[in-house]
């Protein structure tokens, strides 16, 4: 079932936003309702963007219509409202849900190369590069 | 009857491609015999035509909706509106393989038709090449996708009407990023024919070069369009999310990117010859790595496609054969390729060469990280890599790029001087800087890189115009044109991504009828919320007032529809364009006190993004245009 | 020997995605997340009663000294009413379950509990979802072995079916 609603979120999400089916209940009260602080709000925002929604799992739950997504999203702005920095409420996620739920890779283990990438590849390409330029003469 | 001659011709066409396959091998071996491989013109050209017919047959079934053919059946209805009829026949797997295989055919016909710069045996080597691409997806068509198999009964009625993919984006935005993708194809053929014929030098460069612009020109509308399709689709604002069918199309650009400049070094100053065989070899597996994406669905995406891993193990077997042997090709015989002229580090190429190194590595940092959460996975690791991620690591390399890109134009061929340099940039330099100040002052708390964006998108937007600088406008050759509104593109792009990311302003709100909210600078009253009823669905509308300042009013109707067959709901943003933003306006759901919940964005500048992407493309026709209109004057190869 | 390497590095880097991209059809993407809270003690939460003849959960509960099936759930969901006989049968074999409504009001989960079965011995309401989010689930209906201490045991995902009776009563056994 769970399946199912993965796909039927795929699917709507590619041909018009879904509003997707499930309990009747109205979303949590700082699921769809900003923080009266802009600063925090910002916070928040920027937080949400980059936190993976578990049911349309190809969104954050900043852009998903899931239920769950508002929740999560109420659970953030709540948090950040209480005082907490984005930092600690992605690592207390991260504790529940592991590396998955947050779209910025861990800085350690596998994904560390990513961080140090750009930088490689600069490298390689700068040396094999600079077998071409000609050296200045005299 | 139609549809069995469709299936004829692609036999018939699929044995053309062998054909032309045996008699380009044939005469390469005969060296010496040129004559021998002349007949493969004729061959490429009546394989094209025949590939173009059955297509045609395809179409006309969609037309009349002969629901007896399975494809037909499956994906239409007789009472669809005509352009999605026709749309139709490559709205599915099997019609857009069969569109793939006809633009690819009717390419190399048209190569065998006018190409007349290169030496024969390239030609024939190029064709040859050409005709084994073909043969893959003809034997993908014929064997595991035949868009012409019949239904036995046939259905009364067709079951494809779902309104929801009756989109004009969706009919035009396949097509747009298919033919992308086939002009890389030839430019890969190009180059393995050169390979084979060890002729890489500027002639074959100027043969390969309309096909490089065109293909780009082409995948630079297809990405544009698709941003902007997700833009007003997905309901919340965003236009680029790093997604991996993104991406997938991204990546073909960016090698075609690449390209096209090392393309221009290679015609201009024989050198980078290695290299840019490379990079059409590479520029052609992205394509088709994206269509693997796409197809297989091994990577999860929020658009959906139909997705089935048998074909990605066809498409897999393909890139295999044709990267794989093209490679092996490559490393084998590169080296009896005599090494181009070398350069001075400060010089147009230089450069250039400058602009593919970045260009390679935003490139790369794309594909290995939406790669990577496969390779986590297979060490036990379950991660995602989005926004985060590739902003930073792929925007900075960008905005170097950019930088790079201000300065390229305005340096000489062969060898130039740093001071000379400095001092043709000193105006685009103090206008960036004066942004980068401004921006400080007034905006103190944006975010780092939509603030270096906007003064690189200053710098780059004067520098980009600086080519023309007291020059006669009216002798300025077209291509120069196109390279200067390319580059200008880039800036605009680039402002209006930037100035969007910074200043953009949301509100979400509950508002009952006749109240009012902010956002930015513009005052919005809901005035009413009344159902409404479509052809094929039923919605509440909302009637929205939004002003600014004393301004005159614009009304904004999103909807909260409902679709009954099948049943699916969906929300229609309403967007308002004016010439400094886009207001954008979601309905949501009611509240149990009978308020509205409303989702508002004001985005400033944010259509800069999508004419930036417009401006692109026009470039890279006029630069098309111009070189055609040029070379057209040049000595033809001796036809004995 | 320099460019011998570089001439064929490009068809080891080729080969090397070939690979990438050979896995990735043969494992699919595991989209199923599991919570990263086995093994660690439940958080504190308090959950008001969901509905009238239950009474409310709190994570005290859940450290009783003996192993419970907390059992996450909703009356909107439809597969919890293909698992709630096998719940019933669970219970029938001395297994104490708790249940965790998510997003329900008392009215459904009522009308719920008399039509399909009623195995709980105390059900919270979390209306949105912050202690499901907070135990690492997502999505109903979901089950946890928690031992009697509170540390959580194993996570089971989806319905419990029939064929799951015997690897959820071992764990529950484990667990004491």
């Amino acid at each position: 079932m769970r399946r199912f609603v993965l796909a039927s979120c795929l699917l709507a999400a590619s041909i018009g936003a879904p509003v997707l089916a499930g309990s009747r209940m109205a979303a949590a009260p700082l699921a769809n309702v900003q923080l009266a602080d802009p600063e925090q709000e910002k916070q928040a925002r920027s937080l949400m963007e980059t936190v993976r929604c578990l049911v349309c799992q190809g969104q954050s739950i900043a852009d998903s219509d899931a239920e769950m997504a508002g929740d999560m999203r109420a659970l953030i702005r709540e948090r950040i409202q209480k005082g907490e920095s984005p930092a600690q409420i992605r690592a207390w996620l991260v504790e529940r849900y592991g590396d998955w739920v947050t779209y910025a890779p861990p800085q350690h283990g596998v994904a560390a190369l990513l961080w140090v990438l750009p930088a490689i590849l600069i490298l390689i390409g700068g040396f094999v590069a600079a077998g071409r330029i000609r050296r200045r003469r005299g | 009857m139609i549809a069995e001659l469709g299936l004829g011709l692609l036999w018939l066409a699929a044995g053309l491609a062998v054909l032309q396959f045996f008699l380009g091998a044939n005469a390469l071996r005969m060296k010496g015999r040129p004559d021998l491989g002349l007949a493969i013109q004729p061959v490429a050209i009546a394989q094209g035509l025949l590939a173009g017919l059955s297509f045609l047959a395809l179409i006309y079934l969609f037309f009349v909706s002969d629901m007896s053919v399975k494809l037909v059946a499956a994906n239409s209805h007789s009472e669809k509106p005509l352009l999605y009829k026709i749309s139709g026949a490559w709205g599915n797997h099997e019609g857009s393989m069969l569109l793939w295989v006809t633009i690819l055919s009717l390419a190399g016909g048209a190569i065998a038709l006018v190409e007349r710069r290169i030496r024969e045996d390239t030609l024939i080597a190029t064709l040859m090449a050409q005709g084994l691409i073909a043969l893959g997806f003809y034997a993908f068509l014929l064997f595991s996708s035949n868009p012409f198999e019949r239904l036995n009964p046939s259905p009364p009625e067709g079951n494809g009407l779902n309104p929801l993919l009756q989109d004009p984006g969706l009919a035009f935005h396949p097509p747009t990023l298919y033919l992308g993708y086939v002009g890389l194809s030839v430019v890969f053929s190009f180059a393995v024919g050169a390979l084979l014929t060890r002729d890489v030098g500027p002639a074959f460069a100027r043969a390969m070069r309309p096909w490089v612009l065109g293909a780009w020109a082409f995948l630079t509308i297809g990405i544009t369009a698709g941003s902007y399709w997700a833009y007003y689709e997905l309901g919340w604002g965003g236009w680029w999310f790093w997604d991996p069918v993104e991406n997938a199309s991204l990546m073909p650009w960016l090698a075609a990117t690449a390209l096209l400049h090392s393309v221009t070094v290679l015609a201009t100053r024989d050198s980078l010859r290695a290299w840019t065989v490379m990079l059409a070899v590479v520029a052609f597996s992205m394509s088709m790595v994206g269509t693997f994406l796409v197809r297989s669905g091994i990577l999860t995406s929020v658009h959906a496609f139909a997705v089935d891993p048998e074909r990605g193990s066809f498409i897999l077997a393909l890139l295999l054969l044709y990267i794989g042997g093209a490679l092996a090709l490559f490393a084998l015989r590169i080296s009896t390729v005599r090494e181009g002229a070398q350069f001075e580090p400060v010089s147009r190429e230089a450069a250039l060469v400058l602009n593919n190194l970045l260009l390679t590595v935003i490139l790369g940092v794309v594909l290995i990280g939406t790669l990577y959460p496969i390779v986590a996975q297979a060490m036990g690791q379950q991660i995602s890599i989005g926004p985060p991620y590739f902003n930073p690591a792929a925007g900075s390399v960008a905005l170097l790029l950019i930088l790079a890109m201000a300065a390229g134009p305005l340096l000489r061929w062969r060898r130039d001087g740093f001071a000379l340099l400095v001092r043709r940039l000193a105006v685009p330099v103090a206008l960036g800087l004066g942004v980068l100040i401004a921006v400080r002052i007034a905006a103190p708390d944006i975010g780092t890189l939509s603030w270096l964006g906007l003064s690189t998108a200053a710098v780059a937007g004067a520098a980009s115009i600086a080519p023309l600088w007291k020059r006669s406008l009216k002798r300025t050759p077209l291509f120069t044109w196109g390279m200067v509104v390319a580059h200008f593109g880039v800036a605009v792009a680039l402002a209006g991504m930037a100035a969007d990311t910074a200043f953009m302003k949301e509100r979400l709100v509950a508002v009952a009828e006749g109240g009012e909210a902010e956002v930015g600078p513009f005052k919005v009253r809901l005035n009413a919320v009344t159902p409404v009823i479509g052809p094929n669905w039923t919605a509440l509308e909302a009637r929205i007032e939004a002003r600014r300042g004393d301004g005159t009013p614009v009304v904004l109707r999103p909807q909260a529809r409902h679709y009954m067959d099948p049943p699916t709901d969906t929300s229609e943003a309403a967007i308002t364009t004016l010439i400094d933003g886009q207001l954008y306006v979601v309905l949501g759901k009611v509240n149990e006190d009978g308020r509205w919940q409303l989702r508002l964005w004001w985005k400033p500048w944010v259509t800069l993004i999508w004419f930036g992407g417009i401006l692109i493309a026009l470039g890279g026709i006029l630069a098309l245009v111009g070189r055609l209109w040029r070379e057209r004057r040049l000595p033809k190869r001796d036809d004995q | 020997m320099m460019r011998k390497i570089l001439l064929w590095a490009p068809l080891m880097v080729f080969a090397l995605f070939l690979g990438v991209f050979l896995r990735g059809l043969h494992v699919p993407e595991n989209t199923t997340i599991t919570s990263k809270m086995v093994g660690k003690v439940v958080p504190d939460f308090a959950l008001p009663a969901a509905v009238s003849s239950h009474p409310a959960l709190t994570s005290d509960d859940l450290k009783q000294g003996k192993p419970i099936l907390l059992n996450i759930f909703a009356s909107w969901c439809l597969p919890c009413i293909a698992e709630a006989p096998v719940l019933e049968e669970l219970k029938r074999q001395g297994v104490e379950i708790h249940g965790i409504a998510i997003r329900d009001t008392p009215e459904d989960v009522g009308d719920f509990l008399t039509q399909h079965g009623d195995p709980y011995a105390r059900i919270g309401s979390d209306v949105s979802s912050q202690v499901q989010i907070s135990l690492g689930s997502s999505g109903v209906p979901e089950s946890f072995v928690v031992d009697g201490r509170g540390v959580v045991r194993l996570q089971h995902i989806g319905d419990i079916r029939k064929e799951d009776i015997t690897k959820i009563l071992a764990a529950l056994e484990d667990a004491k």
